[in-house]
């Protein structure tokens, strides 16, 4: 039984990676057509650097992503600290709005937003809103609720009595914040905060509705591409983005693994008891 | 000392109100007045009868994408759950991987292979076979469904069943139950949070999608999203396109209360699962 | 003869209209070592949290060196928490944790080496500086939030149910640890427990506490020997409390007898309720006896028998030496200083009665307090 779902787990993973090989065996093929591979070459990449538009793009992309998620980790960190203290019906009204955005689809969500900016733009009788900042808002948006899922969970883990010790020793609550809080809660911000940035880096609907022709970010570019055939430089882009992305994994990967390993032998060791 | 740093969440709430609930808000304005004059109307609610013929198909595709997704996922979720905690991590990572490349280019990668002379029917006439219609039909639109919220299915599941106790199981088996009845008495009962985060997290996103059915469906394929979104970018009726949205978000919110309805967990923290 | 330092005056704590602690008084001198006793919920961590700042009281004060500390943060007092689950930092060693209040005090370097060095002495944990809080043992960590506090010089110790998670053995020693601790530094202790020989044992002045009020203050001699009414007789120790009347002073009429005592200043014919400490009854043959009864049940504890006498319908505790079997005709005598009269309380009826016995009273009580309170 566990052989045939080990040979079917494997298929599904082959299935899952199907599309990346076939982009990453584009990225190195002479000719332009995707299904027909021509022959083995460097050039797109080469391309890929020449192209000031498409890397306009993407450090596009990254500005936002970088922006976004970092506003949305400071405040969400802090949302997260505010919403642990509170009791009751407000805590569960706050976590319902936390809640709209991820359970919303995302066209909804776009669509709000695209018709917020516009009924802005006619109380300001402007018709240019839709641009760098409204992009930067809506991605701000999305990506709070990653955040404060990841730092609430930590939140609730921590043992409530280390704040409480903190201030006992003379910490200021500020103090005791920045002294232990926040060495606590750390892993749970920080993977809110790379949850964000890849939300963002490679959102493509909600940019969609709110961006306007001055700021373009790159998936919104790529969706364009349905009019006019793709470049293959585009998948060389992404094989490079795709290598990025594993390694950051990888790193991230063996931090949490070094991290549960100490907490395992700490809680071992906690559990045999003398001296 | 508690009382004030509930405080913290103050620029978050309302940037929630102004960025979340309002828009909401102005949707409903939308959808409520016309796009001409500017007065109340129903007709644009109304108006969403004509579309109900794509509303029923977004949302079979969707369910039977979203099955698929189940009868796929689960397995998968079982066996990465039973495995060493180092390959459990790996696995996991793996299915999140794909999730980081734009879903328009693996979307635009599952063109190229089903297309009428894509990789597979090149492959199937190099054989001396012929080709077969892969693309612009409800099956390569459910195909696409599947492959892109399929890691949205399988993490929630690996989540539950991974912190289902050992001990239950043992328990079962010290109780008298064979490994079948193990699973169909214990494991599968204690996995329904996840099952029902994942058909949520499956569901929605497939029921509004635009893209998917643009580039692997037929015109006569078209599903609600690609109406909402061309009320907006090519039709341009955005009083349509708010009535459309908000049907679409109230039947959305019906249904993942139902579902929530199915477990009475509490957990506010149960939408993490990545 | 010692300093009066905290006072706590009608004291009055209340969560969502639940009312947690209800006007509680009491003063606490300097370098005492007061103990808060009683069962789960009964407010004495709450009372503890009220001291230390974390929590602000309904109504009522706090006074320290007679001054009002009401709206004092928890950071500004003297004084110093060594917490239940100890709330060690898990991301600093042995040697910065305790010099984390130093640093936040901004003392030079060598003087918190010095008073580091000092305190580790003190708590035996020389040589474990660099250790991560996470690989010590249960009883080395206690230590660590002991020395953390206490290298703080603050006035006052509290201490919340400090040795709960230590195993019996280890709890025993740290028990002489702590007083020995407390009398080397002169500082007062207030420590909060359920274990009613932990109190005993360590305490010079014992305040037992239920349903947030303030049952009883004494020396331990006193809240054993004196207890005020049927809830502490019961909580501290065991007891046999029986329905009695004070005919006059130094005379009390129970099961149809009337017995000589050593209490007066109760009204003439005042129902009041009959402490009898199982450990304090002779057991004789029948005939000789002051009351008559039947052995239902023994169980050897090791250093004495538990014995269940059935008398008239009313089953008695005994501890005794001696066995007895089960079925036995057996007598007593109960001697005047035996014999401890308490006036009827909220609590009258509730304890005291062992027909429902059972060997294991000790595990169920134990079970009961060792449940989270909040």
């Amino acid at each position: 039984m566990r052989k045939v779902n080990r040979v079917f787990t494997a298929l599904v993973f082959i299935f899952l990676y199907i599309p990346m090989i076939v982009l990453a065996v584009a990225s190195f093929n002479k000719g332009t057509d995707i299904a027909v591979f021509s022959g083995f070459t460097f050039d797109q990449y080469k391309e890929l650097f020449r192209d000031k538009h498409l890397l306009s793009l993407l450090g596009n992309s990254v500005i936002i992503a970088v922006l976004s998620s970092l506003v949305a980790t400071v405040m969400g960190t802090a949302a997260a600290l505010g919403i642990h203290s509170m009791r009751g019906r407000l805590r569960s009204a706050v976590m319902t709005m936390t809640n709209i955005p991820m359970t919303n689809p995302e066209i909804v969500t776009g669509v709000s937003m695209a018709l917020l900016f516009a009924f802005v733009g006619i109380l300001l009788r402007t018709n240019a809103v839709l641009g760098f900042w409204t992009l930067l808002i809506a991605h701000i948006t999305f990506n709070l609720p990653y955040v404060i899922l990841n730092v609430m969970p930590k939140l609730s883990q921590m043992d409530p009595d280390l704040t409480e010790a903190a201030l006992d020793l003379g910490c200021t609550p500020v103090q005791a914040f920045f002294k232990v809080v926040l060495h606590e809660i750390m892993p749970g911000i920080l993977s809110g905060a790379l949850m964000a940035f890849t939300m963002s880096l490679d959102d493509f609907v909600i940019s969609y509705f709110v961006t306007g022709s001055g700021f373009v970010t790159l998936p919104v570019e790529i969706y364009s591409y349905t009019k006019k055939p793709i470049q293959p430089k585009v998948y060389a882009m992404f094989t490079l983005i795709f290598i990025t992305i594993l390694l950051l994994m990888v790193v991230m990967n063996l931090m949490q693994a070094r991290d549960k390993t100490k907490r395992k032998k700490a809680h071992g060791l906690q559990k045999e008891v003398g001296r | 000392m508690k009382n004030k740093s509930k405080w913290l969440s103050g620029p978050y709430v309302l940037w929630m109100v102004l960025f979340t609930l309002i828009p909401l808000g102005v949707v409903l304005y939308y959808a409520l007045t016309d796009s001409v004059t500017g007065e109340f109307t129903l007709s644009n609610l109304a108006n969403f009868a004509n579309y109900w013929p794509i509303f029923l198909r977004s949302i079979w595709l969707s369910i039977f994408a979203t099955l698929i997704c189940l009868l796929i996922g689960y397995p998968v979720a079982y066996y990465i759950a039973h495995c060493k905690p180092a390959l459990q991590r790996l696995l996991q990572m793996l299915i999140m991987l794909p999730m980081c490349i734009s879903f328009l280019l693996r979307t635009l990668a599952w063109v190229a292979l089903l297309e009428d002379t894509g990789i597979i029917n090149n492959f199937l006439t190099s054989i001396g076979l012929s080709a077969l219609p892969l693309i612009r039909n409800n099956g390569a639109v459910i195909l696409g469904m599947v492959y892109n919220y399929l890691p949205y299915m399988i993490l929630p599941l690996y989540t539950v069943i991974m912190k289902i106790d050992h001990r239950l199981v043992e328990a079962a088996q010290d109780l008298g139950c064979n490994s079948r009845q193990v699973f169909a008495k214990v494991t599968l009962p204690l996995s329904v949070p996840g099952i029902v985060s994942g058909i949520t997290m499956v569901f929605v996103p497939a029921v509004s999608t635009f893209y998917i059915s643009q580039k692997l469906g037929s015109p006569g394929t078209i599903l609600i999203g690609d109406v909402i979104e061309s009320q907006f970018k090519a039709a341009y009726n955005p009083n349509l396109g708010a009535a459309l949205s908000l049907v679409l978000m109230v039947l959305i919110f019906v249904c993942v209360g139902i579902m929530n309805h199915f477990t009475d967990s509490d957990d506010e923290e149960s939408m993490v699962t990545l | 003869m010692s300093q009066e330092l905290i006072r706590l005056t009608n004291l009055v704590m209340e969560f969502d209209g639940e009312r947690i602690l209800d006007s509680i008084n009491l003063y606490i001198n300097d370098k005492e070592f007061l103990t808060l006793l009683g069962p789960s919920g009964c407010g004495k961590t709450t009372t503890l949290r009220v001291i230390g700042g974390f929590l602000t009281p309904t109504s009522g004060d706090v006074l320290f060196d007679g001054k009002r500390i009401n709206d004092v943060p928890a950071y500004q007092r003297k004084i110093n928490t060594v917490f239940q689950r100890y709330a060690l930092f898990p991301h600093l060693d042995v040697y910065d944790n305790i010099a984390f209040g130093l640093r936040i005090a901004k003392l030079s370097e060598a003087e918190i080496d010095e008073r580091v060095t000092e305190m580790l002495e003190i708590v035996s944990l020389k040589g474990f500086e660099n250790r991560k809080v996470t690989s010590l043992s249960g009883g080395q960590q206690q230590r660590v939030a002991i020395a953390r506090a206490l290298v703080n010089r603050p006035k006052v110790l509290l201490l919340d149910e400090p040795l709960g998670a230590l195993d019996l053995r280890l709890r025993k020693d740290m028990q002489n640890e702590l007083k020995r601790i407390q009398q080397a530094m002169g500082i007062t202790f207030i420590y909060v427990t359920h274990d009613q020989e932990e109190a005993l044992t360590m305490s010079d002045t014992i305040v037992v506490m239920d349903k947030g009020k303030i049952q009883q203050i004494g020396k331990p001699e006193d809240i054993y020997n004196e207890p005020k009414n049927a809830f502490v007789a019961d909580f501290i120790g065991e007891s046999n409390i029986l329905d009695g009347v004070m005919l006059e002073d130094y005379k009390v009429k129970f099961f149809g007898r009337v017995f000589s005592c050593v209490d007066k200043g109760f009204a003439p014919n005042e129902p009041v309720d009959v402490v009898i400490r199982p450990e304090d009854i002779d057991i004789v043959s029948a005939d000789e006896g002051h009351l008559c009864g039947t052995v239902t049940s023994v169980t050897f504890k090791g250093v004495h028998y538990d014995t269940i006498v059935d008398f008239k319908g009313f089953k008695w505790l005994i501890q005794t030496t001696d066995f007895c079997p089960e079925g036995s005709h057996i007598g007593i005598r109960l001697n005047p200083e035996d014999i401890h009269i308490m006036h009827k309380s909220e609590y009258s009826g509730m304890f005291g009665d062992y027909s429902s016995y059972s060997a294991e009273y000790d595990e169920i009580a134990d079970a009961e307090v060792t449940e989270d309170e909040e």
